[in-house]
């Protein structure tokens, strides 16, 4: 004989969750370049002159030759809409009230995900997007402190 | 090497870092909700415990007694053959008295989880490495007088309020 | 075999801290960096990297492998995380060993990584998820029962007291006063210090346990042609084994840990090892807890089953005996970053058959070194055997 049937009664599932509670630091990388954000408006990037490869948000290392990265520049609040999406649902699967943009704006050889201020219709790929900052009373040193991104006024 | 290098790398932060918000950080936590299927050993042993029975399960490959019941034997790799119901006393395979909670906070009157041997299954020998043991907590006992090797049986909830878990047995007490 | 002979030719590692403002990526990069320049390699020699990282939950990252890869320089490189719970550490150069054993690579890097401050308020917490759901955590355990419980069972079964076994923390809390990284140090220690601190879980009291840290550790492996080229003193892995019991860790004597005896085995057989008292000149076993060395001692043979402990009462234990122990101060005393810490121990091993372990060094040019961690579920054994 072998155990292959379920017991009758038996309870089917048992419930419970994973309690994982964080605090993370920003980094060495994320500490200046959320300082610059928050306290200057700026994002930063960070170039690689052996890989001549500018990373966007900066880090303090290539990820290509591991050198340190001492150059870092500043890359102006306009990029460049790589792709971006409409989320008619949130990340639970339920329907949203209305729909929601985002996009993928790229800054020299990297880019920032963020929340786009704008009608779809009027998106075209490769069309330059501007960060819109909160006031800087406002802003905390976050990825928040961008509002999110739009066209460029003309 | 390590004579040789002068600086190491490495950042070391104080709690107070944070609270004079020194540098930048953020709290967050994992969403992470679970129904787990108790699948059949699993299954069959909670609804022992609803019963107030708690069920080994016999490999007739080896002969092994163990608890709680699973669908394979690790030690041959056959299938088990049989629930069986072990007893609900035993012995005190090894304790400890815990004045830290899971999440760290300090009591002052000790939790004392403990491994129980249980009568009935496959006990440790000259000839066995592997025994019927549960974890479980022990109760209605002068923390300093518990020994290894002190017989112990369940205490079980009143059948009205028993549910089908692990904490069907409130804890083991000394017999 | 029909395997190649492989080297350990550099390695780097991060201060072990109790919070590290470093990212984990950030802590990865500057261990990893540091073992490029100790062997004056760069990323274009790398072939392959071997990343070993414990449970997610403690750098609060999900799919941590993946989210390190570019701190452990991984960019368009075969790249795989190991994972065997807090025996990682020890199996990552295992991993390294047989990629470049193997034939498939000629050099690899390996980084071991763990952020444990990320978990807040404290990284303890994070244990209750190893245990099993439906059968255990109903019961709110801590990590601290499973290890006092062992503990307890080692103690009575072989009639060891508590003072004994302080010895084996003040030892090694003093061997770490002199290591650069070292979060605990402690020249100063005594048995008392031990004894009278905070009972946690009796028979674990505060200065029994190793802390909760962050750090990283990287090293690089090289295959014997390109290790000759390299350095003229390369340590080679000679042996490897690792093994595991059974997860219900309530159906087996917690007395003796038979797992690792298994990998001890596996590890002298390919070693040629036959008498490991004899041949062994430095050990670094596993010691996130003080009782915990004198398990791993007694699984890896280096002493008589419920006999370690004298290997610190008469000396041979310490930086000057015949068969020194943790001469790194090891988790005890430099830190406990999970993974990062097992692989400090290679490292270890690595300066102190060259030579180089500074004021750490140990007399009589040390020829031989056995590294071993322990994980999972309490079931786990890794080993490492390094020779010169």
């Amino acid at each position: 004989m072998t155990l292959l049937e379920h017991t009758k009664n038996a309870p089917q599932a048992w419930s419970g969750n994973l309690p994982v509670t964080s605090r993370y630091t920003y980094g060495l990388a994320g500490e200046r370049f959320f300082r610059a954000m928050k306290d200057e408006g700026k994002i930063m990037g960070s170039y690689c002159p052996k890989c001549d490869h500018t990373y966007v948000p900066a880090t303090v290392f290539c990820e290509r030759c591991l050198g340190e990265l001492s150059e870092w520049v500043d890359v102006g609040l306009v990029g460049e809409l790589h792709t971006f999406t409409v989320l008619f649902v949130d990340c639970d699967g339920n329907p949203l009230e209305e729909p929601e943009l985002v996009g993928l704006i790229t800054f020299g050889d990297g880019g920032i995900i963020h929340r786009l201020e704008a009608d779809p219709d009027e998106l075209e790929i490769g069309m330059p997007m501007e960060a819109v900052l909160k006031p800087k009373a406002k802003r905390k040193g976050s990825i928040l402190d961008i509002e999110g991104f739009r066209a460029v006024s003309k | 090497m390590t004579a040789r290098i002068k600086n190491f790398p490495g950042v070391s932060l104080s709690e107070k870092d944070f609270e004079e918000g020194k540098i930048l950080f953020v709290h967050d936590e994992l969403k992470a909700d679970y129904a787990w299927d108790t699948g059949i050993g699993i299954g069959a042993y909670l609804a022992g415990l609803k019963r107030g029975v708690i069920l080994g399960v016999r490999c007739g490959h080896c002969r092994k007694i163990v608890v709680p019941p699973r669908t394979v034997c690790e030690w041959c790799f056959h299938p088990m053959d049989e629930y069986v119901p072990v007893k609900d006393t035993g012995m005190v395979n090894t304790f400890s008295l815990c004045y830290v909670t899971w999440d760290v906070k300090r009591i002052t009157e000790p939790e004392i989880p403990a491994v129980i041997a249980l009568d009935g299954a496959s006990a440790l020998s000259e000839t066995s490495v592997i025994m019927g043991g549960i974890m479980h907590k022990l109760g209605e006992v002068e923390p300093k007088q518990v020994k290894i090797g002190t017989r112990v049986q369940a205490v079980w909830k009143p059948e009205s309020e028993r549910e089908g878990a692990i904490t069907d047995i409130l804890y083991f007490k000394p017999i | 075999m029909g395997m190649r002979k492989v080297a350990v030719i550099g390695a780097g590692m991060t201060k072990f801290v109790r919070r590290a403002q470093e990212t984990p990526k950030e802590l990865s990069w500057e261990a990893a960096r540091m073992a490029l320049e100790s062997c004056e390699l760069t990323m274009d020699d790398i072939q392959a990297v071997c990343m070993g990282t414990a449970p997610d939950a403690f750098d609060g990252v999900h799919m941590k492998g993946e989210y390190l890869s570019d701190g452990a320089g991984a960019w368009r490189k075969p790249y795989l995380r190991a994972f065997v719970g807090g025996g990682t550490g020890v199996f990552t150069p295992i991993q390294g060993w047989y990629h470049v054993a193997s034939g498939l690579f000629d050099v690899v890097l390996l980084v071991c990584e763990e952020k444990m401050s990320s978990f807040y308020p404290h990284a303890q917490a994070a244990f209750v998820t190893i245990f099993d759901h439906t059968t255990e955590r109903p019961l709110k355990p801590n990590l601290l029962w499973i290890f006092a419980i062992e503990m307890n069972r080692y103690m009575t079964a072989y009639g060891i007291n508590k003072k004994d076994i302080a010895r084996v923390a003040v030892q090694h809390k003093q061997n770490a006063a002199n290591h650069p990284c070292a979060m605990l140090g402690e020249a100063d220690i005594t048995v008392d210090d031990v004894l009278n601190s905070e009972v946690l879980a009796w028979p674990v009291q505060r200065l029994d346990v190793s802390p909760v840290s962050d750090g990283a550790v990287a090293i690089i492996l090289a295959a014997e042609h390109v290790a000759r080229r390299l350095t003229s003193k390369p340590v080679w892995i000679e042996g490897v084994g690792w093994n595991l019991d059974t997860a219900y860790w309530t159906n087996r004597d917690l007395a003796y840990p038979r797992y690792v005896e298994y990998a001890a085995r596996q590890a002298y057989e390919m070693a040629g090892i036959q008498e490991p008292r004899k041949e062994i000149h430095i050990a670094e076993p596993y010691d996130p807890f003080d009782y915990k060395v004198l398990h791993h001692l007694e699984g890896l043979g280096l002493a008589e089953r419920g006999k370690a402990v004298d290997l610190y009462l008469n000396g041979t234990a310490a930086p000057d005996g015949d068969m020194p122990v943790c001469p790194s101060g090891g988790l005890l005393g430099v830190g406990n970053p999970i993974a990062a810490a097992g692989l400090m121990k290679i490292a270890e091993l690595f300066w102190q058959l060259r030579g180089e372990a500074g004021a750490r060094q140990v007399p009589g040019s040390p020829k031989k070194g056995i590294a071993q961690a322990w994980g999972d579920l309490m079931q786990v054994g890794t080993v490492v055997i390094m020779g010169r």
